[in-house]
């Protein structure tokens, strides 16, 4: 009996349980024994010049060891100028320089509230916060260009020698022919809203140089990735820089390498010979860390009066925030993704992408998916309810069918696998939808204050967007028969540990206790990619298991040689470990003992997977709300969801998943939104307004199983620690929606808070009377 | 997140309480459960150069049985009051609307006091007290003076205390029926301070968040003594109010709230008689 | 000043800033540094322990109120022979956590909501953590371990 497929619990909880976890701010490392702590003084304005730094009193102030700003950064290579034609290009990563660049340390200007300005390195942080507050800066405010229409109108520009706040624009939706002989046409803009993604530990570094060499501690999601930045900025040879990922409190796509802020800090620590420690606070996370989603979209759907869509067209404008890191890649996804799960003839995608001044946008769970499958379900609902017919129905009148697959999309993906019919009557079956559907129309009938809504999403979605940078995996059987695995991955919660400990038991036979899983130092795995995208197991995972069956092919050479036997008369017992010649029990050789013999070559292998293809992940979420007509409240009663992501190795894990992909979808659906005032202020910069999803705020979830493998991958896996968010969101927002429906209401923008709902409920009744 | 430098004494007595408020002047702070004045020291926004910590003050910490009222140590914490069995019996509208403050850690450290002399008209307690015609206990130098509730609330983060004076108890007439009551705290999330709240007992009706103070709903509760219905007399629910416009809602959705609010809590505190 | 907590049964003696707030005494002085810190607004609840047996954020009180006074944190759940705490086995049986950030505060306010409700129903443990946030669990599997824990917790506190 196989291990993989049964429920393990982690083997990482012990230590996390008694003793906690080891984040940056937790290291007790001999190297940083002296650390001096880094504090930030940061642009209070939205957009201005700066016209004057004075750091006379700070320098002064108890316990500060240095102050920095741009001008002491003389020992870096500055960026080239911009050159005329340096563009941002859709899907490209951003030039280095050129005329949207981002500096590490504001240099004249700052364009947005946060960005850094310059640093404070005291002997300890309470120091930090009483010095930092000393240095003055002179700004000169400009205009603050907010939200997308005042960026796309308004000459004020972010960059001198730009055209425009439009630093990318993409595909043309001018085309109103795809929806001749349409039966019903709809048409909406939806607003897909900044959100921040707020992992429980924010961004921390620490770093130190000497003789030469920088080892830099950061909070991480690819070490490997990091250095290779890291090399590029300070002019260090990759060979001269050691990055350590220690534990990581969470990232959802916002600690993809590191961001200027981390830098600074091994600059800081290179420029002053003194090992730093950087541990933001919750305040400069909010609006420090890369915010998410932030996009504006319009909708247009056709189709025929009996539910078959026809035509649908996608327009997307995407606030990037101050500069564009992430060029038009988010975007790019989006409109990959337009068509979801359905067949639909006719698609026309176009983005454009703008700043603003306001925190810089990245990837947040999910990375432009959940704003695809938002953008389309939005509009399946509306056109369900343009030509009366159920949502559902709808739904499975046009989702692709199984023996479709391989399916390319009109936008250019290529689904490999699905049976997304299945997952929609799973789903509407394990709700009892018709029960709820009664029930509704009940409460209508009585007129209740309290009104139910059901919402669904059905949704596909890409996991190993960037499959061809692979993943590696080292695996080295020891002399004493335990192993080690030295993976490129990059867990911050995902229980990696758990699960390539459970690959090599169930190829090789060796106990998950015997196996140690390393991962996140570049000096112990120097080529490695991370832990995004949800690429993990099916790049990092299998490179583990073939890693595990090259060891295996190796072993049976040596134990060949041990038993005077041939290979193939040769047999690994995998439920004890055991090589023997088949049937004969008592020749049984331990991996120790094979290891052993196999000399000084030992049993290693190393392994990079990257397959050709990404894979796709599908399912349906159904969600029940009940809202409270009088006063707008939204309640999240249930929300049942299949989410098929191929093979399950441990569903202990793949459940974890789920359960906090669905808790932020929910919270994008209901509460969350990152808001500025017209002049850039941050409104939601504490926690005590960013309205964060809490326990009480959710149902338990149900979540129903579904397994339909890839044949992209060995293992048939294919990622699930997005799904759950880009599913739940427009299920959510759906529902809400159809509770108040019968009162008039046709859209209600995310999130759907009291005030937005009963906006929307007071609107539709005043018109509904005139 | 960290406050900005400031010296702390601890008191042992109410006299060395005071005391020590004198000899400070305006640039000390009482501090009790600390949960109001912390987080602001947190963010910078207060910055006391001393803190009297009372924390110690168990003299200040109780529910008493008076007779016809009821005796409340300002330094009894929300949590306490939501256990209190004789709140229970007498006056379960505030071991309710105590159970409802913030969360269970919070519960365990602020106190009554804390509440109520850092004013929060978003606050939950001052309406409360508000609504119980409490009288509120102030020492000072002086000696002892009592202040009604309906004077307490000044303004914004006001109250009619003086520098250098300790609210010390809280006295509250018995209501009777003890069980007329309602309390309806709208939020957007459990943890949130309310959006708006409303709290009845019996005739009358204060609301939380309609104001730079707790608000009585006058119009309401005269249209109670006039014989209205409970729709009818929530419909005055808004009148001499001034509610906030913030990031969860406006002026004109905070007043239909208040009516929709007042409305529910009279039905819920009629039927509980 | 010179402030003295008992944390974890010892005695930590230290002269610290006035304005040292209690994680800092925990996590910088008596050296535990598994309660964290997750925001600065009392919001996340990440720093919770125990203070004179009852749940507490500890980034909201200052080391000087908890002088004199006992400290339970999460490295002090175990019981004499080392094995761990009814709540903390829960989380482990039930993956109630993923990045472990949160989960020193989060045991530590489950420890204390059991022990004031020992037979709490699920609305009422959801109710209770309405001060602890988590981004990674959804707090599915949180609750599961909560409820799943109290009968052997109520044992192990009569015991």
């Amino acid at each position: 009996m196989s291990i993989l497929g049964t429920r393990v619990v982690r083997t990482e909880d012990p230590r996390l349980l008694t003793a906690g976890g080891t984040y940056v701010d937790d290291l007790r490392v001999p190297e940083l024994t002296d650390a001096a702590r880094v504090t930030f003084v940061r642009s209070p304005i939205g957009h201005a010049r700066i016209t004057g730094i004075d750091t006379t009193a700070a320098r002064e102030a108890p316990g500060v060891v240095a102050v920095l700003t741009i001008q002491d950064m003389d020992d870096l290579v500055p960026p080239p100028p911009p050159e005329p034609g340096s563009e941002v290009i859709e899907g490209a990563p951003l030039p280095i320089g050129g005329l949207w660049s981002e500096p590490l340390l504001a240099v004249d200007r700052v364009r947005y509230v946060g960005e850094p300005v310059a640093m404070v390195l005291t002997n300890d942080s309470y120091q930090g916060e009483d010095a930092a507050e000393l240095v003055s800066v002179d700004y000169e405010p400009l205009p603050a260009v907010i939200g997308i229409g005042t960026a796309l109108e308004t000459e004020t520009l972010l960059f001198e020698s730009t055209e425009s706040n439009c630093c990318v624009a993409s595909g043309e939706v001018t085309d109103d022919a795809i929806f001749d002989g349409c039966d019903a046409v709809i048409k909406q803009t939806i607003v897909n809203q900044r959100l921040a993604p707020m992992p429980m530990e924010g961004r921390a570094a620490a770093a130190v140089f000497s003789d030469g060499k920088l080892t830099y501690w950061v909070s991480t999601q690819n070490a490997q990735i990091t250095r290779f930045i890291l090399s590029g900025v300070l002019g260090l040879d990759p060979g001269a820089i050691r990055v350590i990922a220690p534990d990581v409190g969470g990232g959802f796509g916002a600690k993809v390498g590191a961001d200027r802020d981390a830098l600074l800090v091994a600059w800081a620590a290179r420029k002053t010979g003194r090992p730093l420690r950087w541990v933001e606070t919750r305040s400069e996370n909010l609006v420090g860390m890369t915010h998410g989603r932030a996009q504006e979209q319009t909708v247009t759907m056709g189709g025929t009066s009996d539910g078959r869509i026809l035509a649908y067209r996608l327009d997307v404008v995407q606030d990037t925030g101050a500069y564009p890191r992430m060029s038009g890649f988010l975007p790019f996804l989006t409109k990959l993704m337009a068509v979801g799960p359905y067949d639909i003839p006719n698609v026309q995608t176009a983005s454009r992408v703008v700043v603003t001044n306001t925190t810089p946008i990245s990837a947040y769970r999910g990375a432009g998916r959940p704003e695809a499958t938002a953008a389309i379900e939005r509009a399946i609902d509306l056109f369900a309810a343009e030509i009366g017919m159920d949502p559902a129905e709808v739904r499975r009148k046009n989702l692709i069918a199984p023996d479709k697959f391989p399916y390319t999309t009109p936008t250019g993906a290529t689904y490999d696998s699905g049976d997304y019919a299945t997952a929609l009557d799973k789903v509407l079956a394990a709700a009892g939808y018709g029960e709820l559907r009664a029930e509704q129309a009940r409460r209508r009938e009585r007129g209740d204050v309290v009104q139910l809504g059901l919402g669904l999403a059905s949704y596909v979605e890409i996991t190993a967007a960037d499959a061809a940078a692979g993943e590696t995996a080292r695996l080295e059987v020891h002399d004493d028969g335990k192993a080690t695995v030295y993976t490129g991955s990059s867990a911050h919660g995902q229980g990696h540990h758990t699960a390539w400990a459970m690959l090599v038991e169930a190829d090789l036979g060796i106990p998950m206790a015997d196996v140690t899983v390393i991962h996140g130092d570049t000096d112990l795995i120097p080529d490695g990619v991370g832990t995004y995208a949800s690429r993990s197991l099916q790049l990092g995972g299998v490179a583990v298991h073939q890693a595990a069956l090259d060891v295996k092919d190796q072993a049976r050479r040596v134990a060949a040689d041990m038993l005077e036997a041939a290979e193939d008369d040769l047999e690994l017992n995998t439920e004890n470990g055991s090589w023997q010649v088949r049937g004969d029990p008592a020749t049984g050789r331990s991996w120790g003992d094979v290891a052993t013999h196999a000399g000084e070559d030992g049993l290693v292998a190393f392994v990079r997977f990257a397959p050709g293809a990404p894979t796709f992940p599908f399912g349906t979420h159904l969600a029940a709300v009940e809202v409270d007509t009088e006063t707008g409240k939204v309640q999240l009663t249930r929300h049942v969801t299949a989410d098929d992501a191929g093979t399950v190795i441990n569903p202990v894990l793949a459940e974890g998943q789920r359960h906090g992909g669905i808790a932020q979808g929910v919270a994008q659906a209901l509460l969350e939104e990152f808001i500025y005032d017209a002049d850039g202020n941050p409104l939601t910069g504490t926690l005590a307004d960013y309205a964060a999803i809490s326990a009480a705020e959710l149902p338990s979830f149900e979540l129903l199983q579904s397994e339909t493998p890839t044949n992209i991958n060995p293992l048939g896996a294919k990622g699930i620690g997005e799904a759950g968010t880009i599913g739940a969101t427009p299920a959510v927002q759906n529902a809400v929606v159809d509770a108040v429906s019968h009162l008039g209401v046709t859209h209600i923008d995310m999130p759907t808070t009291p005030a937005r709902v009963w906006a929307a409920v007071s609107a539709a009744r005043e018109s509904g009377e005139n | 997140m960290i406050p900005a430098p400031f010296t702390y004494k601890r008191a042992w007595s109410v006299d060395e309480a005071l005391d020590l408020a004198v000899q400070n002047g305006e640039e000390a702070k009482f501090l009790a459960g600390g949960h109001s004045l912390l987080p602001l020291m947190k963010l910078r926004l207060a910055v006391p150069e001393v803190l009297i910590d009372i924390g110690r003050l168990g003299e200040l910490s109780y529910v008493r049985d008076d007779d016809s009222q009821i005796l409340v140590g300002a330094l009894t914490t929300y949590d306490e009051l939501a256990r209190s069995s004789l709140l229970a019996g007498e006056l379960p509208l505030l071991a309710h609307a105590a159970s409802r403050v913030g969360d269970p850690q919070i519960r365990h450290r602020g106190t009554i006091g804390g509440s109520l002399v850092h004013a929060d008209p978003a606050a939950d307690l001052p309406a409360v007290v508000l609504a119980l015609d409490a009288t509120l206990i102030a020492r000072g130098p002086g000696g002892s003076r009592e202040i009604g509730a309906g004077e307490f609330f000044r303004g914004l983060f006001e109250t009619a205390l003086q520098p250098g004076e300790l609210l010390t108890e809280i006295r509250i007439p018995k209501p009777r029926p003890a069980s007329e009551w309602s309390f309806q705290k709208f939020t957007k999330r459990a943890i949130d301070w309310a959006i708006v709240g409303v709290v009845v007992q019996g005739g009358r009706v204060a609301l939380v968040n309609m104001g730079q103070t707790p608000v009585r709903a006058s119009g309401v509760e005269e249209a109670l003594a006039a014989g209205a219905g409970t729709r009818d007399a929530a419909a005055h629910a808004a009148e001499g109010t001034s509610p906030p416009t913030d990031i969860n809602a406006d002026g004109r959705y905070r007043e239909h709230l208040a009516r929709v609010l007042v409305a529910r809590a009279l039905e819920e505190s009629a039927a509980r008689t | 000043m010179k402030v003295t907590v008992t944390v974890n049964g010892s005695q930590i003696e230290a002269d610290v800033p006035d304005r040292t707030l209690l994680v800092h005494f925990l996590r910088d002085v008596a050296n535990l540094t598994a309660t964290n810190v997750g925001c600065d607004t009392t919001s996340c609840g990440a720093c919770t322990v125990l203070l004179d047996g009852r749940s507490v954020k500890s980034c909201t009180v200052l080391a000087a109120q908890a002088d004199g006074r006992d400290v339970v944190t999460v490295e002090g759940l175990a019981d004499g022979s080392g094995a761990m705490h009814p709540v903390q086995r829960a989380f482990q049986a039930e993956h109630g956590l993923q990045c472990g950030f949160c989960t020193p505060g989060m045991v530590m306010a489950a420890v204390s909501l059991l022990d004031e409700n020992p037979s709490p129903t699920e609305e009422e443990v959801r109710s209770a953590l309405e001060g602890n946030l988590c981004r990674c669990t959804g707090y599915h599997n949180i609750v599961r371990a909560i409820l799943s824990a109290a009968p052997a917790a109520s044992e192990r506190r009569s015991s």
